[in-house]
């Protein structure tokens, strides 16, 4: 098992005036699994691309355990990659697919076998290796792909939206086996997704990124919870954005709520939007300690099952949603009741308004 | 819609071809064992007289050379080709469509100013003072050589391209960062999947070189004869029958090989995807 910390240093990607990445700047620890997590045209791949040597970075370093990887070829990298569109080789059998890598580093014979099929046995497909890939499924394919990319145990495995090809229900299933693959392996893994979701469940870090550069980086809880910035509360689950203005005394009140909040952490002068995301409001008896509260008008309700969602509008004109987990007792609320609504300022995020 | 029905959408095309290829072939047929009754003597001239069987396997041997020849350049030029970024692909790929567009006996003749005693190439000799005297390069074997490569040439190149341009560039990625380095990549991944079209490019300029007659006609000598170049003699002399023996010899021929063909290549493309070269 081997596994390798990495770095980019100040790294920027020009492809003649677009700015594909932007001075880039990421430390990975040794065994960990970081996303990069962003809307397409972000940076994701041609970070991944400077990673495995596809591509040059114009300016900056980029170093893999405790060398600069610049100046090597993609083979000399040592890394595993699992691509969007799994690259398995047609004209090869599954066998010999996970056999590639070996098989160019000079293993032969029995040793070769045993750790081939060890590997196929790893992902479920023991009983496969005699197939051709297009005899597979989308998600055996995908697993090939992983048994390929890892069975020469390097240090670091990059993947570029793996699953993005398979459906909603096999997606989940592999997210799974992926986690418990990176428990079992070990290794330093980079995986790219558009999809929030799945950075939350995977990965140790998400690196939010816009236009080449990261917008934050954090573990799931830090970057769903403590967003920095309306567009990362924004991209990562939904949340309602209330504006905010200085009030006495360092006070501030919401736009649309007609409330007045205590001093919140974060909250200044550019720093005018307050993020609370739809499960930190729920209905409120009447003025509870500590509780900013808010009278409101239900406009839509709809029903999940586990929960329901809620639309609403404040008495000040501000339209909102939020979440009821329908934990005991609780029941279905009508749709133009009236209703108090609030929320723990605690959980409100003051962030900065984008500049469009 | 039924089957029945369905059925009646082959007719046009079923048409066409018996109309075109079925009912000719069969005359052709026809003419050479009847004449005017039934007789195999044009067949027993073909294979007794050791001049015809020179001619046959002459052919053969032409055209496979000039199919190996094409592949040898064509392939590399494809891969060069598709090497290049997308609008200056599409500038090449026009380059070599241009011949294409003039007739091959043009074409032949352009060979004739090139390597004729006057030609081309001797002045360029007699002007670096290589060549005192002028070099017969028209009507040898080579001449019909490289006239044959350079007319079928394109075929093999936009074959050779149109395969290569079906392969996705991250399998060469997959098979780099795997631990390939550039020519390991191309040996197991690059060139076992670019091996059926160039495959059948080969056969295809096979195909055309085994009908030649022009060519070998304008620039070869006696030689060059090939099997087109004797049945239009016998033409001429009105020796229909036999003739149309000549032309039975050169379908089968023609066939029987491009079975070979496809059976070497099916048997070579097994050996290169087992494990590379
Ligand atoms: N080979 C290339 N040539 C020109 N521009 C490119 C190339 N690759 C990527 N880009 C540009 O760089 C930016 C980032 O692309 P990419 O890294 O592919 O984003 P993502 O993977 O996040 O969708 C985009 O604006 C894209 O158009
Ligand atoms: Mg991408």
């Amino acid at each position: 098992m081997s596994v390798a910390d990495l770095s980019f240093n100040q790294v920027t990607k020009r492809f003649g005036k677009v700015v594909a990445l932007d001075k880039f700047d990421l430390d990975v620890a040794p065994g960990e699994f970081v996303t990069f997590l962003g809307p397409s045209g972000s940076g994701k791949t041609t970070a991944l691309n400077i990673l495995a040597g596809f591509a040059a970075a114009t300016e900056g370093d980029v170093r893999i355990g405790d060398r600069s990887v610049v100046n090597l070829p993609p083979e000399k990298r040592n890394v595993g990659m699992v691509f969007q569109s799994y690259s398995l080789f047609p004209h090869l059998t599954v066998f010999e697919n996970v056999a590639f890598p070996l098989r160019l580093r000079g293993t032969r014979g029995a040793a070769l076998t045993a750790r081939v099929i060890a590997a196929l046995e790893m992902v479920h497909l023991g009983d496969y290796a005699a197939r051709m890939p297009s005899e597979l499924s989308g998600g055996q394919r995908q697993r090939v792909a992983f048994a390929r990319a890892v069975i020469f145990d390097p240090p670091v495995l990059l993947m570029d939206e793996p699953l993005s090809a398979l459906d909603l229900k096999l997606r989940e299933q592999m997210q799974l086996e992926i986690k418990r693959f990176h428990a079992q392996i070990g290794c330093t893994i980079i995986f790219v997704t558009h999809d929030q979701g799945e950075a939350l469940t995977l990965s140790d870090r998400v690196a939010v990124m816009r236009d080449g550069q990261i917008a934050q980086v954090g573990s799931p809880q830090e970057i769903y919870d403590r967003p920095n910035s309306q567009y990362v509360a924004e991209f990562i689950g939904r949340t309602n954005l209330f504006r905010l203005n200085a009030g006495q005394g360092g006070t501030w009140t919401i736009d649309g709520l007609g409330v007045t909040m205590p001093p919140v952490r974060g909250a200044n002068a550019t720093n005018t939007l307050l993020s609370v995301r739809p499960e930190k409001i729920r209905p409120v008896d009447s003025d509870e300690a500590g509780q900013v509260s808010f009278d409101a008008r239900l406009t839509q309700v709809i029903f999940q099952g586990d929960h329901v969602q809620y639309e609403a509008v404040s008495s000040g004109g501000s339209p909102l949603y939020f979440q009821d987990y329908r934990g005991p007792g609780t029941h279905l609320m009508k749709r133009g009741e009236q209703i108090r609504l609030g929320f723990d300022p605690g959980d409100a995020v003051p962030v900065a308004r984008d500049v469009a | 819609m039924k089957f029945r029905q369905i059925l009646w959408l082959f007719l046009p095309a079923t048409l066409l071809l018996v109309a075109f290829i079925a009912a000719p072939s069969f005359d052709l047929f026809r003419a050479s064992v009847f004449d005017p009754d039934f007789t195999t003597e044009h067949f027993e001239r073909l294979i007794n007289r050791s001049v015809y069987l020179d001619v046959m396997w002459r052919t053969i041997r032409v055209s496979l050379t000039v199919a190996v020849l094409c592949t040898l350049i064509g392939y590399p030029v494809a891969f060069f080709i598709n090497l290049q970024p997308r609008r200056r692909q599409t500038l090449l790929l026009f380059l070599i469509l241009i011949p294409m567009w003039m007739s091959i006996l043009i074409r032949t003749y352009a060979w004739i100013v090139i390597l004729g005693r006057d030609g081309l190439v001797n002045q360029m000799l007699a002007m670096l003072g290589l060549a005192t005297e002028p070099m017969q390069m028209l009507y040898t074997s080579g001449a019909v050589l490289a006239a044959m490569v350079q007319i079928l040439l394109p075929i093999q190149i936009l074959t050779c391209y149109a395969a290569m341009t079906e392969i996705d560039f991250d399998l060469i990625r997959a098979a780099r960062v795997l631990g390939a380095r550039p020519r390991q990549a191309l040996a197991r991944v690059f060139l076992p999947l670019s091996l059926d079209g160039t495959l059948t490019g080969l056969v295809i300029v096979f195909m055309l070189s085994m009908g030649f007659f022009i060519t070998p006609a304008l620039l070869g000598g006696r030689q060059d004869t090939m099997i087109a170049n004797l049945i239009e003699f016998q033409v001429q002399r009105l020796n229909w029958s036999f003739a149309a023996a000549l032309g039975v010899v050169l379908l089968v021929l023609t066939v029987g090989m491009i079975v070979a063909l496809r059976g070497a290549g099916k048997l070579l493309a097994r050996r290169v995807l087992k494990g590379g070269l």
